[in-house]
């Protein structure tokens, strides 16, 4: 570690912290065969500990007075469910559930910001340090959701959903009529349809766009933060000057951004909620 | 492995953000908890207590209809016994008008039997005196022959 960061280049630092983790798919080449094995294995661990932590919960949930944890959780599946019960209007077994799944799962994944740019990261190199590999090469990023490939993923499903939800209200007849008739009436029918394939594909991109802007851009402000005393020595006067500047921005940055993780999940819940219930409705 | 000064900064922010937390958003949610938690024990309380009342004012009920059960087979007693009383009175009433009456009747018989007998003394005497002159063709006279006609009457 020493050699490399002793002197560390400030564009080699960002680059080096918006670097995925990859892995090559065996026996492929190019770039879209690589894994961002981070935003996997940290996104896959947010979900395992959602589903044990909850199923735990619902296992030993009373019908009497509820503990704290029984009680917090019940508020949150609560609020979800009067979300949907208000939005969707549809009849759907899978909304609510899928709702509380984004929000918490999204949340979670968000929430990774919240830790020290460099925590995980540092801890990163220094396993691989330990290991006999090169801390250089350890690359990690810990926001799932500021990695486009996890929020895509997430609105693509999402859009299946959509579709889904659409052929189930209105059966295929009226589900692939309305491309052509909605909202123009037959006469426009061509219109009709470029119109819905926008629409169509411009609702997963604006969610998962939106979602990775956020999270991109408060990571990105995190990294430039952290660029304050970058590689300083305490010998420096400036070292203490800057330091507390970047405790006042981080500080304030930090704080700030737990209102953008929150509304970031709660704006993913929403939308899809409301993407399904249009998909549900008549037109 | 050391951490460089970088990261014990993001460290102090996160602790200050820890703090920040601590201090202004987690009472709240604490509260909204709390506040949910004393509803439903309040609820489940107020249930409680209900079901307590409504098994309370059932035994009560009961006890009720129990007393007025007790009560109206005592009524019914008594009203028995007093029937019966009343019956009883009525016929020993009965009995000793019966008898009084019985005895008046008798008295009345018994003096009416006596009057007749009287007036058919006095008729005989009348008769036997109207027989006598028949026979004898001639008028007795009465005065002259008075203690023979009592003494004639009192023999019949």
């Amino acid at each position: 570690m020493a050699s490399e960061h002793a002197s560390p280049n400030m564009t080699e630092y960002i680059k080096h912290h918006l670097h995925h983790w990859q892995v090559q798919m065996p026996g492929t080449e190019g770039q879209f065969w690589l894994i961002n094995l981070d935003s996997v294995l940290i996104k896959l661990l947010a979900a395992l500990l959602f589903v044990w932590y909850f199923i735990r919960v619902a296992r030993r949930a009373t019908s009497g007075v509820p503990g704290k944890v029984q009680c917090a959780i019940e508020m949150l599946v609560g609020f979800v469910d009067g979300m949907v019960r208000e939005t969707f209007h549809g009849r759907s077994k899978i909304i609510a559930p899928l709702s509380l799944t984004i929000f918490v799962l999204v949340f979670m994944m968000n929430f990774m910001d919240m830790l020290p740019v460099d925590l995980l990261p540092w801890a990163w190199a220094g396993a691989h340090q330990m290991t006999g590999h090169d801390p250089a090469h350890a690359y990690l990023r810990v926001v799932p959701t500021a990695d486009i490939n996890t929020t895509f993923g997430m609105s693509i499903t999402v859009f299946l959903l959509i579709q889904y939800v659409g052929l189930k209200h209105k059966g295929v007849v009226g589900f692939f009529k309305e491309f052509f008739t909605a909202p123009f009436g037959p006469w426009f029918a061509p219109f009709n349809l470029l119109l819905r394939v926008i629409e169509e594909l411009v609702r997963p991109l604006s969610l998962s766009l939106r979602l990775f802007g956020n999270m991109y851009a408060g990571e990105l402000i995190f990294i430039l933060i952290a660029v304050l005393t970058l590689g300083a020595s305490l010998t420096h006067f400036s070292t203490y000057l800057l330091g507390m500047g970047q405790f006042i921005a981080g500080f304030a940055w930090t704080a700030f951004h737990i209102l953008i993780i929150t509304l970031q999940a709660f704006i993913f819940m929403v939308l899809s909620i409301v993407y399904l219930s249009m998909a549900a409705e008549h037109h | 492995m050391i951490p460089n000064i970088t990261l014990v900064i993001q460290g102090i922010v996160f602790f200050a953000v820890v703090w920040l937390v601590m201090k202004f958003i987690w009472p709240h949610i604490i509260a909204a908890i709390e506040e949910r938690q004393a509803k439903i024990a309040e609820g489940l309380a107020a249930a409680d207590r209900a079901r307590q009342e409504l098994a309370d004012a059932d035994s009560r009920v009961a006890d009720e209809i129990r007393k007025a059960r007790v009560e109206a087979v005592a009524i019914i007693d008594k009203a028995s016994q007093q029937a019966g009383q009343i019956v009883d009175k009525a016929r020993t009433d009965a009995i000793v008008e019966g008898t009084k009456q019985k005895a008046i009747a008798a008295a009345e018989i018994e003096s009416m039997a006596h009057r007749a007998r009287e007036e058919l003394r006095t008729k005989v005497a009348a008769l036997a005196v109207a027989g006598a002159e028949k026979i004898l063709k001639r008028e007795i006279d009465a005065s002259a022959h008075k203690d023979l006609l009592d003494q004639l009457v009192s023999e019949i």
